[in-house]
């Protein structure tokens, strides 16, 4: 019947353009998610910059230093004791060797959104560090006889994600071994509570759960992406400690796992360079972050050149930040600034070279929760459903039995009761993307500015649709579809010609700015989450202040290093604005609160609700 | 007449450029081609409204004489620029669904029982699968009275396709 056909192109028609918007979507997350590693690059070439042409300088020259710990562990166990925990206080109390009633009790905390108490948290980390010590850098070993294996890929703080893995698979034991492969923390709400349970199950079963070191397993990524932040927020008295403990723990985590001797897991990949005899020989505990390449620490490799303490960080860096790609060969890896791009021949030959038949790695979120590749030599598994936005991905599981057949396990949390249509999916996913894009626009508009007005010689305020794709795209580098993305971002003139300036309509400052010219917030908008992390680094004790000397100082060093001109005086009067009590320090987060752009409808969007 | 066929130009480039964007977004590889069951989600992207037989007709044209899964751009763009150029498969003006609607509302309730529209789409004209029925169930149903309000469906769908 006719009708039916045209009912059906129709609603077929709608639902590809909808499949079109959640694909693009899902570009947008990635672009922007890359584009911030790719920041990281940056931020990281600056710390060698400042290494290398100010070691005078105080600053940062602490995170070469070991971290100076004149007690010796015993000690430190012994002051965790003292701690007192208040009658008040009913949450899990832990005591050690660990029990499963104790592990339940965790669970069962966890799931109420109990929090446990500070010293709890510093003595499991005690004991783990403990633990980790005698292990090596690739732990081997063997599927139990008639059991199965399961690995998982990037938690990052979902607890939901890691309480449904549980759920569904059941609880770590000698009957259940487990894998995880890296990056539990960072970006999610819960890396804490994550970090609690598998460090956890880890003492409780050390032959049957494994942990391997992921690339956010690194306290200078855990200052750009939230993990710093979300401990200190849930410890006010103890945070400090025990982000120190926690920094040692990540590098002592294991950099790999290999089971049955066919399967490597690893977090991100491997390089042509990467030999795992060469790997366990290295002190892995050396590599304390991968970010700024030479910050090993001094004091082991006195005797070595530079080139050779480089070279150990790029062993580890390649393992835990590479990414699979299907062109041969072995490429740095721009996108995140670490790592390579490793092809199909650089798999099969690492796989001959130890006798392995299988790679998987995480690192890479997928749709499915699981990807192959290099002809299935490579699986790619990721654990965190829903990662950029709700209806994002789904996450996914491994489970590997003696004949090493691997098999996928799905799975997406949902925070409705009710299942979203697709059409509600996609406008939520998108709404978010857009915005990401809105404040990059608005991050980068006085460049975008220069461009648009070079293109529209009458002074009309309008260019052509192919115009404004064609500056947008140049100035902020993202290979996006813009001109399917121009009816989300700017709006048309009657004659189809686009109103440039309505790009930044939707985007202004969240409070009153300080005095600074409009060039200098600018740039302040844009580099805010480097000047953040930068100056959680100078402020050594996370009391939230910094000197406004430092604060000068980093600035002038920061725009020099960017090669931004900024006006000596203008940071010299920001600098006294942001002292409000005159005492000579400023309050960090204040300024950056300050340079915090918002979306003007946020307010109007939940009366709405 | 110079100046007509600058501008015959310059639309067919920006058609080009259209076509590409839509392409590069399902190109997963970077290599210039896209798994042949996308090419329905791309060409449908485009604001075109190919039946489903007309579809196979136009991977037919553009695959390789031995399919190997994959659609390769220097095939599709030609192809696609016909296709765009001379307005094929136009989009559905909405009074003419509605109609569509209507016909089917034989007893003219104004509404549609969900097991008459079920049996309609899964087993008339291009029928829907199962997953496709259950979608456009979930969307156009409404959960209070279990019907489907077709007017107000068709208005909601149109008003989103619009933004």
């Amino acid at each position: 019947m006719k009708a039916a056909i045209l009912i059906q192109r129709w609603y077929r028609r709608y639902i590809a353009r909808l499949e079109m918007r959640q694909r693009y979507t899902w570009n947008i997350f990635q672009s922007i998610e890359y584009a911030g590693e790719q920041d990281q690059l940056q931020l990281s070439s600056f710390f060698s910059f400042m290494l290398d042409n100010f070691t005078q300088l105080n600053l940062i020259s602490h995170l070469l230093d070991p971290v100076v710990n004149p007690q010796t562990d015993r000690a430190r166990l012994t002051n965790h004791e003292q701690i007192i925990v208040p009658e008040s206080y009913n949450g899990p109390r832990l005591t050690f060797p660990l029990t499963v009633s104790q592990t339940d009790a965790l669970l069962t905390a966890f799931k109420n959104q109990q929090q446990l108490h500070g010293r709890f948290v510093l003595q499991l980390l005690q004991e783990t560090k403990k633990l980790l010590r005698q292990m090596p850098n690739v732990v081997y070993f063997s599927t139990p006889y008639a059991k199965e294996i399961t690995i998982c890929g990037d938690l990052h703080g979902r607890l939901d994600d890691l309480l449904l893995i549980f759920y569904k698979n059941g609880l770590p034991s000698a009957e259940t071994p487990y894998v995880f492969n890296g990056d539990f923390v960072d970006r999610g709400k819960k890396s804490v509570e994550i970090l609690i349970l598998l460090f956890a199950y880890l003492l409780l079963y050390p032959d049957h759960m494994h942990l391997n070191r992921g690339n956010h397993e690194d306290h200078i990524m855990n200052l750009r992406y939230g993990f710093t932040k979300e401990v200190m927020q849930k410890y006010k008295t103890h945070g400090r400690d025990i982000l120190k403990l926690i920094q040692e723990v990540f590098s002592l985590l294991p950099l790999a796992t290999v089971i049955d001797n066919k399967v490597l897991v690893v977090h991100g990949g491997i390089s042509d360079v990467t030999d795992l005899d060469f790997l366990r020989s290295i002190e892995r505990h050396k590599v304390r972050t991968v970010m700024a390449k030479v910050c090993i620490t001094a004091a082991v490799f006195k005797d070595c050149n530079m080139y050779f303490r480089r070279t150990i960080g790029i062993f580890v860096v390649d393992l835990l930040w590479s990414d699979p790609k299907s062109q041969p060969g072995c490429r740095p890896n721009t996108f995140r600034g670490g790592g390579c791009y490793f092809g199909p021949d650089v798999t099969r030959r690492l796989l001959e070279k130890h006798a392995l038949s299988l790679l998987i790695r995480s690192h890479e979120c997928k749709r499915e929760g699981y990807e192959l590749c290099h002809d299935g030599q490579v699986i790619t598994i990721f654990s965190a459903s829903n990662y950029y936005e709700e209806g994002s991905n789904r996450g996914a599981y491994i489970k590997l039995g003696q004949e090493l057949v691997p098999r996928f396990f799905q799975y997406q949390v949902s925070h409705t009761t009710r299942k979203l249509t697709l059409m509600q999916r996609v406008r939520v996913g998108e709404g978010s993307a857009v915005r990401a894009l809105q404040e990059k626009l608005f991050a980068h508009r006085s460049e975008l500015m220069a461009a648009f007005q070079h293109y529209d010689t009458s002074n009309s305020g309008c260019i052509s649709v192919s115009e404004w794709a064609v500056v947008v795209e140049s100035v902020l580098r993202m290979d996006l579809p813009w001109r399917t993305l121009r009816p989300r971002l700017a709006r048309l003139a009657p004659d189809g010609m686009v109103e440039y300036q309505s790009c930044f309509e939707d985007m202004g400052p969240g409070q009153p700015i300080p005095q600074v010219s409009p060039n200098f917030a600018e740039t302040l908008y844009r580099y805010r989450t480097d000047l953040e992390i930068i100056f959680n680094i100078i402020d050594k004790d996370h009391s939230g202040q910094i000197s406004t000397e430092e604060f000068r100082q980093t600035w002038r060093l920061f725009s020099a290093h960017l090669g931004v001109e900024v006006d000596n005086k203008a940071i010299d009067d920001l600098a006294r604005t942001m002292d409000f009590n005159k005492d000579g320090s400023i309050d960090f987060n204040e300024f950056l609160e300050a340079f915090r752009v918002v979306h003007k409808l946020d307010s109007k969007d939940q009366q709405e609700c | 007449m110079a100046e007509d066929k600058d501008s015959a130009e310059a639309i067919v480039s920006e058609v080009h450029r259209k076509i590409s964007e839509a392409f590069d977004v399902f190109d997963h590889e970077f290599n210039k081609t896209v798994d042949v069951r996308e090419i329905g989600t791309i060409i449908r992207s485009l604001g075109c409204f190919p039946s489903e037989g007309e579809l196979h007709d136009i991977i037919a044209e553009i695959e390789e004489e031995e399919p190997t899964g994959y659609i390769c751009f220097e095939k599709f763009l030609p192809t696609m620029t016909t296709v765009l150029m001379e307005r094929r498969f136009r989009p559905i003006p909405e009074d003419l669904l509605l109609q569509a609607f209507e016909v089917l509302d034989q007893q003219k309730k104004g509404h549609l029982e969900p097991e008459e529209l079920t049996k309609y789409l899964t087993q008339e004209g291009e029928p829907f699968t199962p997953e496709e029925m259950e979608e456009m169930m979930s969307a156009a149903l409404d959960p209070d009275r279990n019907v489907i309000f077709y007017k107000d469906f068709v208005s909601m769908m149109s008003v989103d396709n619009h933004r």
